[in-house]
């Protein structure tokens, strides 16, 4: 969550979740049959019992969800930073060390989802009892936020020093042990809830949201409108799952050698080798297009569309074909479509004159329906006016002509012509033996051979699925 | 019982055919539809640049659709555009409010776009004549702060707001074009299909939404989360919605099946989903979580395949270049990184 929201339980709403993971993981971890093992720890002359070691938690969390050491350390130090874990040596170093240092569990009266938000009140009492405990214990950020304080709340201050006191009294009648374990609990709670400055703040939320008072009023026509939509929604088509997931996988495949973080890309990663060459090759206008590029145009439709190199170079097929006209009234639709405001009226014109009016230069096939429905809507001409027009002359292509361009000669001819850019060798040391990839593959595919020199992969092999003992 | 329990109970009947009808088209499951599917080892990607300027906490990051410049939102009141390669800063853009949450790239090159709790979306012309960048436009009419916004060309934008609702702007006139209401809480994020017919807004009322740009309705609700939707984005292809929330999972949710397919969660992920971003073939999901990690998914298989670790403070967007070569990720840290 990166904004914060203030509304009414707005805050338990939205970081309670991730707190109640957390104290799930914590139970676990304190279980008398299952959970970690401790001991007595040494402080100075006291024994502290029931510690553990950084190693005991990482070792625990790494058996127990089988997980490993870098993901241990990663969930151990969040339990730390927020509080459910406290470090005996140096308190306010919130970190977990995977070696000897001794950590202790927080107390559930101590945990931050329990007693949120914190109130100044406490604060003020915790400072309070620092300061008459001994004199000039306080930090000096701890003394400037007293003396704020003390300022702020400066009528229930009696208050504040006869608790502190009381406290103080109570606490002295506890065994030692127990008396430090209650201080080292309490400083732990405030160094998150109040951290010094510079420290990361845990419970910082971000931006604080306005509460929001223009929520959906659960009237009548509420209901009534989501009723509509849902009886809507009861009666749609719907596609079978498998045949779903099979769209995905086959697309993935389809795209697996167009996409440089499973793949890597020739002739170089260019943010390894400082080397553009890739971008220069891919550029929108180059006198040859790569390989890869132009076996796109191949993929659907659209990719050859949204390419200009490849619109051109299915133009030039259109022309022979003297059907290009299409094509161009498609293009000035698009134009229409996402163009500015102010020219709507001049372009509808121009694509009436042009491709629709009887006897037109570049006069375009549409069906009499459309075309009736067309002609009454241009005489109130808006952005959408031509969509009808327009995808049926979409379709027309697609169906037809598209499939004819990739088996034809002059697309052949590109994709043979097409770049495959070969690998550029990055300079190494005379004595390494082996060359170090401008390209590596981020994923390690389990069916690519490991890594040795040369174009082993990446130069456009599709990844072949292994036989079916790729995954058990 | 009156007359507005019985909608009520209408809609909550309706509501459970559909769950049905839903279930009816379930015929496989994941492990046996991705059975064949090659299996993808450890990702590593390794951090090749480090784009330092800011100083706050970065909010929000876009790229443009050359590859090589992004956009990056901070608290720090600017908005700095970036050359990736060389990490030079290409404009560094003061803003009136310093509160901003988001940020665009034009497609085209000549306009970002940026908001916050000022409630307004402002655009700024790249390529003024005198080299200068102003602010082109302010669009004004939300009555809550600005969680998203992103371009369809340079005439249309599309904005999602605090105020529950999503508007469609004509950039020219500066005035909203179509309201796209529907959502019960604060929508926190949208996405573009990729042939800009259709567009997909999360919000904190826990579900995701399809809507038609031309109808101006909204074609297909998507539940399950248990939390707020922080992040979403279209799979790809366009035929399907991926949506990260707090409850620290995501979720593919496909158009055509009408509902979710699948889960991208793990016990050690304690953390919500602030961002996310595929990979240009759809294999992988990048999500960027509080707990300062991004988590690499495998899209088809559900399994995490990898961690970026290098930021010392929360993610907060994440974003994967048009060509695919690299993943960009912004935080508090007030750092960006490169990745691949």
């Amino acid at each position: 969550m990166t904004i914060n929201t203030m509304a009414k339980g707005g805050w338990h709403r939205d970081q309670m979740s991730c707190f109640r993971k957390m104290e799930k993981v914590i139970v676990a971890m304190q279980d008398p049959d299952m959970g970690m093992k401790m001991r007595n720890q040494r402080l100075l002359i006291t024994i502290i019992p029931h510690a553990m070691t950084g190693r005991d938690i990482i070792d625990w969390l790494m058996k127990k969800s089988n997980i490993c050491e870098e993901e241990s350390l990663h969930i151990s130090g969040l339990l730390v930073r927020y509080g459910y874990i406290y470090p005996l040596k140096e308190p306010r170093s919130l970190v977990l060390r995977p070696d000897e240092s001794p950590y202790r569990f927080q107390t559930p009266y101590f945990w931050t989802s329990t007693r949120w938000p914190a109130s100044e009140l406490d604060y003020a009492i915790y400072l309070a009892k620092k300061n008459i405990r001994k004199q000039g214990e306080l930090m000096e950020y701890e003394k400037e936020r007293y003396s704020v304080l003390h300022k702020r709340i400066n009528h229930t201050w009696d208050f504040v020093v006869m608790q502190a006191r009381e406290q103080l009294r109570a606490s002295k009648q506890r065994r030692k042990a127990d008396r430090i374990v209650l201080e080292c609990q309490e400083q732990a709670y405030w160094l998150i809830n109040r951290p010094p400055p510079g420290a990361r703040n845990v419970l910082d939320m971000g931006l604080e949201r306005p509460n929001n008072t223009a929520r959906v009023t659960l009237n009548s026509e509420h209901y009534k409108n989501e009723i509509d939509t849902c009886k809507r929604a009861l009666g749609r088509n719907r596609v079978k799952s498998s045949i779903c997931l099979e769209g995905f996988m086959k697309y993935s495949e389809q795209y697996q050698n167009h996409d440089p973080i499973m793949q890597g890309c020739l002739p170089s990663n260019p943010w390894i080798s400082d080397d553009s060459a890739h971008w220069t090759m891919n550029l929108e206008t180059v006198p040859t297009p790569t390989r890869l590029r132009v076996e796109r145009w191949s993929f659907s439709f659209m990719e050859l569309l949204n390419d200009e190199m490849g619109r051109r170079e299915f133009m030039t097929y259109l022309e022979k074909e003297f059907s290009g006209e299409n094509l161009a009234f498609w293009q000035a639709c698009e134009d229409i479509k996402h163009g500015e405001s102010s020219k709507i009226v001049e372009k509808v014109e121009e694509i009436y004159r042009n491709f629709l009016a009887p006897g037109a230069p570049r006069w375009v096939n549409i069906d009499s329906k459309t075309m009736d429905k067309t002609l009454s809507g241009i005489r109130h001409p808006h952005r959408f006016v031509m969509e009808d027009a327009q995808m049926h002359i979409y379709f027309l292509i697609k169906k037809d002509s598209y499939p004819r361009y990739l088996k034809s000669d002059l697309y052949k001819n590109m994709l043979a012509k097409g770049i495959v850019p070969q690998e550029t060798k990055k300079s190494v040391f005379p004595f390494m033996r082996r060359q170090r990839h401008s390209s590596p593959s981020p994923a390690q595919v389990a069916t690519q051979a490991t890594e040795e020199g040369g174009n082993a992969k990446g130069a456009g092999q599709a990844g072949t699925n292994s036989a079916a003992g790729s995954n058990v | 019982m009156g007359e507005m329990e019985e909608l009520r109970k209408e809609m909550e009947n309706l509501k459970d055919q559909i769950t049905a009808a839903r279930k009816t088209f379930q015929d496989s499951t994941l492990q046996e539809a991705a059975a064949g599917v090659t299996v993808v080892g450890r990702v590593q990607l390794k951090t090749r640049k480090t784009l330092r300027g800011h100083l706050a906490k970065i909010y929000a990051m876009h790229w443009g659709t050359d590859s090589t410049l992004c956009v990056s939102a901070s608290q720090d009141g600017k908005l700095i555009v970036w050359d990736t390669i060389t990490t030079n800063k290409v404009n560094a853009i003061p803003l009136k409010s310093s509160w901003v949450m988001t940020c665009a790239y034009a497609p085209s090159g000549n306009l970002v776009a940026c908001g916050g709790l000022d409630n307004m979306c402002s655009i700024y012309n790249l390529k003024g004549k005198d080299g200068n960048v102003k602010v082109m436009r302010e669009l004004a009419a939300h009555t809550g702060y600005l969680s998203c916004c992103r371009f369809l060309s340079d005439t249309e934008i599309i904005t999602s707001s605090g105020d529950c609702t999503c508007v469609l702007w004509d950039i020219e006139t500066g005035t909203q074009k179509t309201v796209f209401a529907g959502h019960q809480g604060d929508a926190m994020s949208l996405g573009v299909s990729p042939d800009f017919k259709y567009f997909i807004s999360g919000a904190c009322d826990f579900t995701a939404k399809l809507w038609d740009i031309r109808e101006a309705e909204c074609r297909q609700t998507f539940g399950g989360h248990e939390s707020d939707i922080n992040a979403i984005g279209f799979f790809p292809n366009g035929n399907a919605v991926i949506t990260g929330s707090d409850d620290a999972t995501c979720k593919l949710y496909d158009l055509r099946a009408d509902q979710e397919l699948l889960t991208y969660q793990d016990s050690s992920i304690m953390c919500g989903v602030t961002s996310l971003a595929p990979s240009k073939s759809g294999r992988l999901l990048l999500a960027g979580h509080d707990d300062f990690n991004v988590n690499i998914w495998d899209m088809l298989k559900a399994e995490r395949v990898g961690v970026l670790a290098g930021h010392d403070n929360r993610v907060s967007c994440i974003g994967v270049s048009s060509d695919g070569m690299a993943c960009c990720t912004g935080s508090w840290d007030s750092f960006l990184k490169i990745w691949n």
